[in-house]
């Protein structure tokens, strides 16, 4: 079953530059296991130790926010497409403020602070 | 690693001024520009999904909507801009942790003062947060 997945430029070095890459599953956890055994290390930049999506990407399964289609447990077909794009947030606000008005989000951890490791 | 930031000064009187539409919440966008350019030249303004006077956070179907855009147009987003309200120009902590986009210039603007701004860029990659020149230019006289 092939998948086409947009990579961000920041995650190209797991793809060796590749803008596009071809993975399978039928569920996003799936596809991620998938990129994961051809691009190593990709995972621990698009899922936390904790076994939620991070905060930092965004994915979409063609037009769809993933966290609106059930998150890792969101199905994918044969023939859909997969974007993976930095979520572009910020402000002036600590990092652990910032984590606490966002609230416990069950799709989005917010406990990550990690993101240089991996 | 001399980098600068050349944009144009129209672009950024209208930054400035969505900082100030959007005061005290913190206004977000992105200038794009064609790929490989380095130069800014179409601004869009994005929603300040989180609607916060400390945090800003694209929308996410905003943002693909955006970003498909720009790969079709053969674009990239060179200037990545918010605002402070209440503190100085300068990434925080939570800024250099989403900075998501090597080859952007992180642009802030603080409206803490009523009747001045502070403009300032960064280069933000692996962490580290590199400051730059910006480089104003007329377009009447540049182009």
């Amino acid at each position: 079953m092939a998948i086409e997945v947009r990579v961000p430029t920041i995650l190209r070095s797991y793809t060796g530059g590749s803008k596009v890459v071809e993975g399978a599953g039928d569920t996003l956890t799936a596809l991620i296991d998938d990129l994961d055994a051809k691009h190593s290390g990709l995972k621990g930049r698009l899922i936390t130790p904790e076994g939620g999506l991070h905060r930092f990407v965004n994915i979409y399964i063609n037009d769809e926010d993933v966290r609106f289609l059930g998150a890792l447990d969101a199905k994918l077909s044969d023939g859909d497409s997969v974007t993976i794009l930095p979520a572009v947030a910020g402000g002036a606000l600590g990092f652990a403020a910032a984590a606490a008005l966002l609230g416990p989000r069950s799709n989005r951890p917010a406990a990550v602070l990690d993101r240089t490791k991996g | 690693m001399n980098s600068v930031l050349t944009i144009d000064s129209a672009i950024v009187n209208a930054i400035v001024a969505h900082a100030r539409r959007d005061h005290p919440d913190e206004a977000c966008g992105v200038v794009a520009g064609p790929a490989g350019s380095d130069l800014p030249t179409r601004l869009i303004p994005m929603d300040n999904a989180a609607r916060s006077m400390t945090f800003y956070e694209f929308d996410s179907l905003e943002q693909l909507r955006v970003w498909r855009e720009m790969d079709d147009n053969d674009e990239e987003p060179v200037v990545i801009y918010h605002s402070h309200t209440a503190t100085e120009a300068y990434p925080s902590r939570t800024d250099i942790s989403f900075a998501g986009e090597p080859a952007a210039h992180y642009l802030l603007v603080s409206t803490r003062e009523p009747d001045s701004e502070e403009i300032r860029s960064f280069r933000i990659v692996d962490g580290v947060v590199t400051e730059e020149e910006i480089n104003i230019v007329d377009a009447t006289v540049d182009a």
